[in-house]
């Protein structure tokens, strides 16, 4: 029988509270009683298999979440365990990755872009094209102005050392390859990410 | 990591040294007990405090932050002496037997061709004699006395254990009780394993930190094998793929070098690059270089990529300096150098060193971008938070834009680990508010910079213009398509030499075996080729089979390179094919071909007799106890006292730090001297925090919600400081306020015949997130780096330490 996990632990958890309850002496008053009570929270949530973003241990964990991925279902993150089949951690996690809801959640993770202007007191919100145009059109002057075809001896060059960029190491390695590709075509040479630190 | 996380329970000895691994890396340090218990494992720990690995181990030994290299030379000296190595590991997969140039040599401190002037060395006598044929002369009998192996012994003879003491501080009775312990893996059935982190890079001799102990384990004959090996437990969970895709200044995808300046044609880069065996018959692989380089640039630029343009050779930026790193970068910042940054999920407010020097870096920019998912100190160094970010906005200039980001839940891709495993992770639910992925916004830059380019012109635009884009959706493309272009497809139909079969073009690639230089494939990273096949996603395979239990999951995701578990695993066997360990064997020789639990780091039909060295990404085929002219500031380690040290170098008073260390003016000037800063101070990171990030988790934020310093008792009796009383940390930097946690898990060590104190300095605080404001490390710490990685010198700096009182604001 194909059965996923979560049909799995519904499966059994149902099954478990029937029989156990029958043990305990409960008539059909009282399994249609427990039927009442709701059912194990996480039965009903969509579950999936993700990393812990902290260490390169990498801990298998399972992600489960309300809503179902219908197209106007908006999921939101209830839980994080470990991954009991995953062949380093088994299931446990440590002081970090057991918090992993609360760094999901943080009242501090950021929703809307943000900009500063010269000398300014405080941030405010801006769209995503204003801060990407005026982003792109700040490196395009900078580049334009700073970037080195040949050296002095007339060797081809093409590198741009006047704006530079650090790369997120918790970021995938495809990001991290589209990164790349985007920096180097720009000539970028000033580029660094966290493996020192 | 040459192995995988659960091969550690193999084990029969496990040294923890430079690294905490209990605190650090909990659910990977798990095997370790699983050693401990299931394989009578020894857990051995040195480390300047007794921590939690510490606390479990079989035995500990104290030592000065920054002296680890004459701890591991004192133990080679002490391996050679007792002649408790594996000798046949050691002549046969080995470079002891090589002879090596007259030319070469070492006095006082400095090894041959050291250029005062320069600050570095010529190193073209730190290499073998070759003969007529180009191959390494050697010696089996090792009569010669300039054989690898005489070299060594006559350069660690001064590491004896009155002298490993007397820089250390370990006790000579622990630091021998210890090399007893390790000595007894140098039996061919037995393996330690060497589990370390930032504990060995934070240093100016940081990459030779390491060097130092995977020579140990090539004597011990420990590489290769089950239980055995060099194992760096990396900190971010992407920072091994990371560093694999390139990411750092002179790096392309797989280990590929960015051009220099001295390399102006495509030929002239691969003239260094050729990498021609250095014994006869040799496998040397990296000889294959030019097909990943012709392969990544068919990636990178497509058809625009040809035999005729150098495969587009000229679009790839150039480097004038060895590094343009993140030290480089803030000197650059500083000095008016530098317009833009962007900062991917990275604060470096927080993360490099000498914080007063990165706000005056970034407050000298133009524009700064932040992409996080966090409200990051970085993104917020303009503001004034009181002491803990003094800054006067109206001063500042600098145009600021914070973008937000997914996290790990909200995104599909692949992560690599420590142990090289791609493993795939899928979203489970949309970002906050608008946040978007680092795909989407990196590409909405790249298509307004492409479009401004096509519209207006400006400054060489040929490599952006030409940039490979055929993503089904070019404004967000979809992470597996990024895999599959990393991977590699045939261009043309290619078909196998050996045995005919066919790849049809646009087919996924099955590994880099199929990879030419002429054109006919593309790979974005060599090293990933065959992570997506035909055959599907294999970083998303999830099955834990495990065979004989060894630790290896062939079918768990999926390993660079050639879903290899552990590297070097030719090495495992002896050179007749038999594993040294034959209740753990890696692979064996069946007769006809190389077989076992895991995938042959070797070629899988090459005979045992035809003497093939086992390791095949050296041209020598044998691991290196003289590294030639691969490291910069020598061929062996030596040590070398920490920039910032509170006594001289007793070996060599005059060179007493790393002669190579590159370090700018002013922040030589900001070096303080032990007059004014006694005590040693060396950073940590605690199991509840990670980084900058958990401040932010509420929970974290709970279990560790300020900033401390650990003391030793004796020095907090001496200072008059309580336990939770406040104190203020001082460098020649900058100074922290915080309070004072008082444990008897730092003692002093006599170094030299005086009383060394050091102070422990948790680097998780800032002023943004839920946890209290705090000062942050890296308000203390010097700014240089190691001489070959630039990796910054946190784990050895000095400081002063007062008592004080509680500040009004608290």
């Amino acid at each position: 029988m194909a059965m996923t996990r979560r049909e799995f632990i519904k499966f059994t958890g149902l099954g478990i509270t029937a029989s156990s309850l029958g043990l305990l002496g409960f008539g059909a008053a009282g399994v249609a009683q427990a039927a009442a009570v709701r059912p194990f929270k996480l039965t009903h949530a969509t579950e999936t298999r993700n990393t812990c973003t902290y260490c390169s241990v990498a801990c298998g964990i399972l992600i489960y979440s309300m809503g179902d991925r219908a197209k106007n279902a908006v999921s939101n993150i209830i839980h994080i365990e470990g991954d009991p089949d995953h062949p380093v951690n088994r299931g446990t996690l440590c002081p970090k990755g057991s918090a992993l809801l609360d760094i999901v959640h943080a009242p501090t993770r950021l929703k809307a872009p943000r900009y500063r202007e010269p000398g300014g007191t405080d941030f405010k919100e801006v769209s995503w094209d204003f801060a990407l145009d005026r982003i792109a059109r700040l490196m395009k002057d900078d580049r334009d102005k700073h970037f080195k075809t040949t050296n002095d001896a007339g060797t081809t060059v093409n590198r741009w050392t006047s704006t530079g960029m650090l790369a997120a190491s918790a970021s995938s390695s495809e990001t991290a390859y589209l990164t790349w590709k985007v920096a180097r075509s720009l000539g970028m040479v000033v580029f660094d990410n966290q493996a020192r630190v | 990591m040459t192995n995988t996380w659960q091969d550690i329970k193999n084990a029969n000895v496990v040294i923890v040294m430079g690294g905490n691994a209990a605190e650090a890396h909990p659910c990977g340090f798990k095997w370790v007990i699983e050693a401990k218990i299931e394989n009578g494992a020894k857990l051995i720990v040195v480390d300047p405090r007794f921590t939690r690995t510490a606390s479990v181990a079989d035995y500990y030994a104290p030592i000065r932050p920054g002296t680890d290299i004459a701890f591991l030379s004192g133990l080679m000296r002490y391996l050679l002496e007792k002649d408790a190595i594996q000798h046949e590991y050691v002549r046969s997969y080995t470079n002891a037997s090589l002879i090596v140039q007259e030319g070469f040599g070492f006095q006082d401190g400095l090894f041959s061709g050291y250029d005062e002037a320069k600050h570095g060395y010529d190193r073209s006598s730190w290499d073998y004699e070759l003969d007529e044929n180009g191959f390494a002369k050697s010696d089996d009998t090792w009569q010669n006395p300039r054989c690898v192996i005489n070299l060594l012994k006559q350069h660690v003879s001064r590491y004896t254990p009155e002298m490993v003491s007397r820089i250390t501080g370990t006790p000579q009775d622990k630091f021998l009780h210890i090399c007893e312990l390790i000595a007894a893996t140098s039996a061919p059935d037995k393996a330690m394993t060497s589990l370390f982190a930032l504990g060995w890079t934070q240093h100016t001799v940081g990459a030779q930190n390491i060097r130092a102990m995977a020579m140990v384990q090539l004597l011990l004959g420990n590489i290769g094998v089950a239980g055995g090996g060099m194992n760096a437990l990396r900190g971010h969970s992407n920072i091994q793929g990371l560093t694999d895709v390139g990411l750092l200044s002179n790096q392309m995808p797989g280990y590929l070098s960015m051009p220099y300046d001295r390399e102006p044609t495509f030929d002239d880069y691969m003239k260094t690059k050729q990498f021609k065996p250095l014994r006869n018959g040799q496998t040397s692989y990296w000889s294959n270089y030019r097909k990943f380089i012709v392969s990544s640039q068919k990636a990178l630029f497509g058809d625009a990529a040809t035999a005729e343009n150098n495969w587009a050779y000229d679009w790839l930026p150039k480097l004038d300096i060895p590094l343009y790193d993140i030290i480089k970068a803030f000197e650059m910042m500083n000095n008016g150098e530098m317009s833009g940054y962007i900062c991917q999920g990275f604060n470096p407010l927080q993360a490099f060193p000498d914080r007063g020097k990165i706000r005056r870096g970034l407050s000298k920019l133009k524009f700064l971008v932040t992409m996080d998912p966090l409200d990051t100190e970085t993104s917020r160094f303009w503001q004034d938070f009181g002491p803990q970010n003094p800054a006067k906005p109206s001063e500042i200039q600098t145009e600021v834009f914070q973008l937000p980001t997914t996290c790990f839940a909200e995104e599909n891709g692949s992560l690599v680990n420590s142990a090289r495993w791609l493993q795939w992770h899928w979203k489970a639910a949309e970002a906050p508010g608008i946040a978007k992925s680092d795909i989407w916004i990196m590409t909405g830059l790249f298509q307004r910079l492409r479009e401004l380019y096509r519209k207006e012109g400006g400054a060489f635009p040929d490599a952006l213009l030409n940039l490979t884009w055929k993503y089904t959706d070019p404004r967000q493309p979809d992470p597996e398509e990024l895999a599959k272009e990393m991977n590699g497809r045939a261009l043309a139909d290619l078909t196998d030499a050996t045995t005919g079969a066919v790849t049809k073009a646009g087919t996924l690639l099955d590994g880099f075996g199929q990879l030419r230089d002429d054109g006919t494939t593309a790979s974005g990273c060599w090293i990933f080729s065959g992570s997506f096949t035909e055959k599907g996603n294999q970083m998303a395979r999830r099955d834990a089979t495990d065979p004989r239990e060894q630790g290896i999951a062939p079918n768990w995701a999926w390993a660079w390179p050639a879903n290899r578990r552990i590297l070097y695993n030719r090495a495992s066997a002896d050179p007749n094919g038999k594993a040294w360990n034959p209740k753990k064997p890696v692979i064996e020789w069946n007769g006809t071909k190389w077989t076992g639990v895991d995938v042959p780091d070797y070629g899988p039909t090459i005979k045992p007799s035809d003497g093939v060295g086992p390791f095949i990404m050296n041209a020598e085929g044998m691991g290196r106890l003289f590294a030639r002219d691969l490291m910069v500031e020598g061929p062996f380690p030596e040590h070398y006292e920490p920039m910032e040290s509170p006594v001289e170098n007793v070996l060599h008073p005059k060179v007493s730090h790393n002669p190579v260390a590159r370090v700018f003016a002013d922040d030589k000037a900001n070096f303080g001297t032990p007059e004014h800063f006694p005590y040693v101070a060396t950073t940590y990171r605690l199991t509840e925090h990670f980084h900058f990030w958990t401040k932010h988790a509420l929970i974290n934020a709970i279990l560790q919600p300020e900033e401390f310093v650990e003391i030793g008792e004796v020095l907090a009796k001496e200072k008059g400081i309580a336990q939770g009383g406040w104190v203020k940390v001082s460098s020649k930097r900058g100074e922290v306020i915080c309070k004072a946690y008082v444990t008897k898990r730092i003692k002093p060590l006599t170094v030299d015949g005086k009383a060394t104190h050091v102070i422990g300095v948790p680097l998780h605080w800032g002023f943004t997130g839920q946890a209290r404001k705090g000062y942050g490390a890296n308000t203390l710490t010097p700014s240089v780096g190691d001489a070959n990685t630039q990796t910054p010198e946190f784990k050895a700096f000095l400081v002063n330490v007062e008592s004080t009182t509680a500040p009004v604001t608290a």
